[in-house]
């Protein structure tokens, strides 16, 4: 990005060429390959701004934004408030967006703090959303731990980056090598609900194994290592590594049954656990009891 | 829209041309025949002074009308396909943007489209890249220096198949390597769809000698008119034909 880092930083205002809206950038939350995200307010209200040079791309993501938009009733992705150009001091044209700000804390660290039974409670929801995705006609594409949040109350595992949401049956438009089952020779790079279910899985796996892990000369054992820390839920990520899962619902199911199994899912001490969270001891008694009810309360919901 | 053809050369080189006519006029001459160059550039691990020139690089790709990109090795395979891509892109638009002109008048580009309507065009952009049909021809340094980085093109040039065939649209490779033995370049692997058999030309591949990108990219241009001779003996052109 030419003259971005002179041109662009918190603590400027700037103003819509098109709508004439006014934004403080008032603190950096994160760059991409794309653009610089921005916290903003919008009628007094906190909203994240992304802006880039990169017009063409800034422009697809509005679109994809737009049309999650239209999916009747159901929260897909950050809500889109206003499309904009800015045109700097210098001359420079950049596009940008404002969308809903989601607030909350990354899954991994989330996990970290909460526990591992919270990650199958977290998958299902996620899995709802891409099953309406699914039904749309969109593949979220590029699906990894930088781009899922944990949003609070309620909790719920949610997206916040649709770079590479790509239209069913295209080929994917963006995706990161370690969630991209063409890297693992494993699968094509074609946008189906299979795609997306890898990555998830992919997803699990490396908040289970403590970070990513190189493919080494042998992929699918490199795979199969990594799923042995999967323990209860690795035949479920298998199926889903191998295409096995044609619908996110279907994946949904076998969580669903995997969670009534486990009437007692809170090994709430584990030695770990009580290391990580020694700061907040009294804290942990109530965090057990909130996953107990948390997990009690998704599976009466999705009994319903 | 008609089934178009989009062609491209992609080099990949890891040093300066040193023989032969300067490949930024020859990059010029293929993108006056609708061909597209893009300069994949790898850079020497550790060297503060590499052999590659920045300038030479930007220089081929401006020419060509395509996308230049300055890499160290692991960054290949990324790059590889991210270039293809990008280039498809810019020369669709490019063609979007002479026709926006050419109806609303000049100074009417994508940039003074509110983004809205801008949206509604580059969907239509978006659109043609999935559904167009490509022609890249890869053309790759041999060289001395290149010889340890050949395992990582074949690599890159796998994984640009796996993202290739998930499009809509067909795709046609062929690879050129040089310097050749007698030529400037040598065909290294026919026309064909299926990429994904370059494993096993690669091993074939013989490295050495000097590097004369500009008259390599001049074989490169040739084997595209060779490829579309038979077409144009019979006075129709099968596609449409993107220019710029």
């Amino acid at each position: 990005m030419k003259n971005s880092a002179a041109d662009l930083h918190a603590g400027i205002r700037l103003t819509g060429k098109w709508h004439n809206g006014n934004y403080p950038l008032i603190r950096k939350l994160g760059s991409g390959a794309i653009g610089t995200v921005y916290l903003t307010k919008r009628n007094g209200v906190d909203a994240a701004l992304k802006i880039s040079d990169k017009r063409t791309s800034m422009t697809m993501e509005m679109n994809v934004l737009q049309s999650l938009k239209k999916v009747r009733g159901h929260f897909l992705g950050p809500c889109l408030f206003d499309t904009d150009d800015y045109v700097s001091p210098s001359g420079q044209l950049y596009t940008f967006y404002v969308m809903e700000y989601i607030q909350g804390s990354r899954l991994d660290t989330y996990i970290k703090a909460r526990g591992v039974e919270w990650l199958p409670v977290l998958l299902l929801s996620l899995l709802e959303d891409l099953d309406y995705l699914h039904q749309a006609g969109w593949v979220f594409g590029d699906l990894k731990l930088d781009n899922l949040v944990v949003s609070e109350n309620p909790v719920r595992l949610r997206w916040v980056d649709v770079g590479g949401t790509t239209q069913l049956g295209r080929s994917i438009k963006e995706y990161t090598e370690f969630y991209d089952r063409g890297h693992w020779g494993m699968g094509s790079r074609k946008a189906e609900p299979t795609y997306d279910l890898f990555a998830l899985a992919m997803t699990a796996l490396e908040i289970m194994n403590g970070g990513r892990f190189p493919k080494g000369d042998t992929p699918k054992s490199t795979i199969r290592k990594a799923l042995s820390r999967a323990e209860k839920l690795r035949p479920i990520l298998e199926k889903a590594l191998s295409g096995k899962y044609t619908t996110a619902t279907a994946m949904k199911q076998d969580l669903v049954k995997h969670l009534m199994k486990n009437k007692a899912p809170a090994s709430a001490a584990t030695p770990s656990r009580v290391a990580k969270s020694n700061r907040r001891k009294a804290g942990l008694g109530e965090c057990v009891v909130l996953s107990f009810y948390g997990i009690a309360c998704y599976v009466l919901y999705l009994l319903q | 829209m008609k089934p178009s053809t989009l062609k491209q050369i992609l080099l990949i080189t890891d040093g300066c041309s040193n023989r032969g006519e300067d490949p930024a006029a020859v990059a010029a001459l293929a993108n006056a025949q609708h061909i597209t160059v893009n300069v994949i550039g790898i850079l020497e691990e550790g060297h503060t002074e590499h052999s590659l020139s920045l300038d030479e690089v930007e220089n081929i790709a401006k020419a060509g009308g395509g996308v230049s990109q300055l890499i160290y090795k692991q960054a290949l395979t990324e790059t590889v396909q991210m270039v293809t891509k990008q280039a498809m892109t810019q020369t669709i638009e490019g063609v979007v943007n002479r026709e926006l002109k050419q109806i609303l008048g000049p100074g009417n580009t994508l940039d003074d489209l509110p983004p809205e309507k801008r949206g509604d065009v580059l969907e239509v952009v978006e659109e043609i890249s999935e559904t167009a049909n490509l022609e890249v021809l890869i053309l790759v340094d041999t060289s001395a220096s290149m010889h340890h980085k050949l395992p990582v093109v074949k690599e890159a040039l796998i994984d640009l198949s796996i993202s290739m065939n998930a499009r809509l649209g067909n795709n046609k490779f062929a690879i050129l390597g040089f310097p050749g033995k007698r030529d400037p370049a040598v065909k290294v692997m026919e026309w064909t769809e299926r990429l994904e058999n370059v494993s096993s030309v690669f091993p074939k591949l013989a490295t050495g000698g000097v590097t004369p990108t500009g008259p390599a990219l001049r074989e490169a241009i040739h084997e595209f008119s060779r490829q579309s001779l038979p077409k144009r003996t019979d006075g129709i052109t099968e596609y449409e034909e993107f220019g710029s």
